[in-house]
């Protein structure tokens, strides 16, 4: 099972949803907090709905404040980040600069795309970890090849 | 790389964490606390002074640059000119080099990008002479 789960790791590296600062979030693991990665994953995911939510009401009144949806989007930017998770900070990315040329059409492509990679990564990730509760102590944090 | 993390604990340094970003003060906290630096959270430039105002001094704080109510430049300014002495790094995602100098400008000691790990801080630390590095 151990193999397993380092199979579904080494699979969210290789696809792209991961990168390395999801290793660096691995290496603060330790005895006294053994969920730690498990933890800042489920704050990551509750604080990023929260941003979905606000992004989603903005767009929905129609008349886009380009500086309002560029704070949420640098906030959201700046978790993915934290976490590593690759995917969704580049549709971040890509959001932001819509903003700043003010590109409505772009903005809500994005978003949905960036909506798409967000879901993804939860379930990816979700499953991941109920493994690797499974299959026990966690395993040496491994840098991707 | 996890056992090779140094401990602080001995030098008894304490730090401050100024970000809006949940993530990121769990992660920064974290990170203090793994190389065994005391650390408290506050959300804005706005909190990070008003620690200070109640007595609270910090030998190191890690300051994000763009947050609610006070950002990081208007904090480190005012912190400078309450007479703060303590050593700030400015930690944000990506600056053009027109923030950057600016934010340094407002009295910064150091800079580093987000996100911060064990050897970006332990690079903060060497540079503002808390950790000589081996």
């Amino acid at each position: 099972m151990q193999r397993q789960v380092a199979l579904i790791k080494q699979s969210l590296f290789d696809q792209g949803y991961l990168d390395e600062q999801f290793v660096e979030l691995e290496e603060l693991q330790d005895d006294a907090n053994p969920n730690f990665v498990e933890e800042v994953a489920t704050l990551y995911f509750k604080d990023s709905a929260r941003l979905i939510s606000n992004i989603e009401q903005a767009l929905e009144r129609g008349s886009f404040d380009f500086n309002r949806l560029d704070n949420y989007m640098h906030q959201f930017k700046g978790s993915s980040t934290s976490i590593g998770a690759s995917k969704v900070k580049t549709e971040c990315t890509m959001f932001r600069e819509y903003c700043r040329v003010g590109n409505a059409e772009g903005c809500l492509r994005t978003f949905k795309q960036l909506k798409k990679e967000h879901a993804t990564l939860r379930k990816k990730l979700e499953q991941y970890f109920q493994l690797a509760r499974q299959a026990g102590p966690k395993e040496t944090a491994r840098r991707p090849k | 790389m996890a056992d090779e993390v140094p401990s602080l604990a001995e030098s008894k340094l304490t730090a401050l964490v100024v970000d809006d970003n949940f993530v990121n003060q769990t992660m920064h906290h974290k990170l203090l606390d793994r190389l065994g630096i005391q650390n408290d959270v506050v959300c804005n430039g706005q909190e990070a002074v008003d620690v200070h105002c109640s007595g609270r001094n910090y030998d190191l704080i890690l300051m994000d640059m763009e947050m609610p109510i006070l950002n990081g430049i208007q904090a480190t300014k005012r912190l400078r000119e309450m007479g703060i002495e303590s050593k700030i790094a400015g930690v944000t995602t990506r600056a053009n080099e027109g923030d950057k100098k600016e934010f340094m400008e407002a009295g910064l000691n150091d800079f580093q990008e987000k996100p911060l790990t064990i050897s970006k801080l332990l690079s903060i630390l060497h540079r503002l002479d808390f950790y000589v590095q081996t």
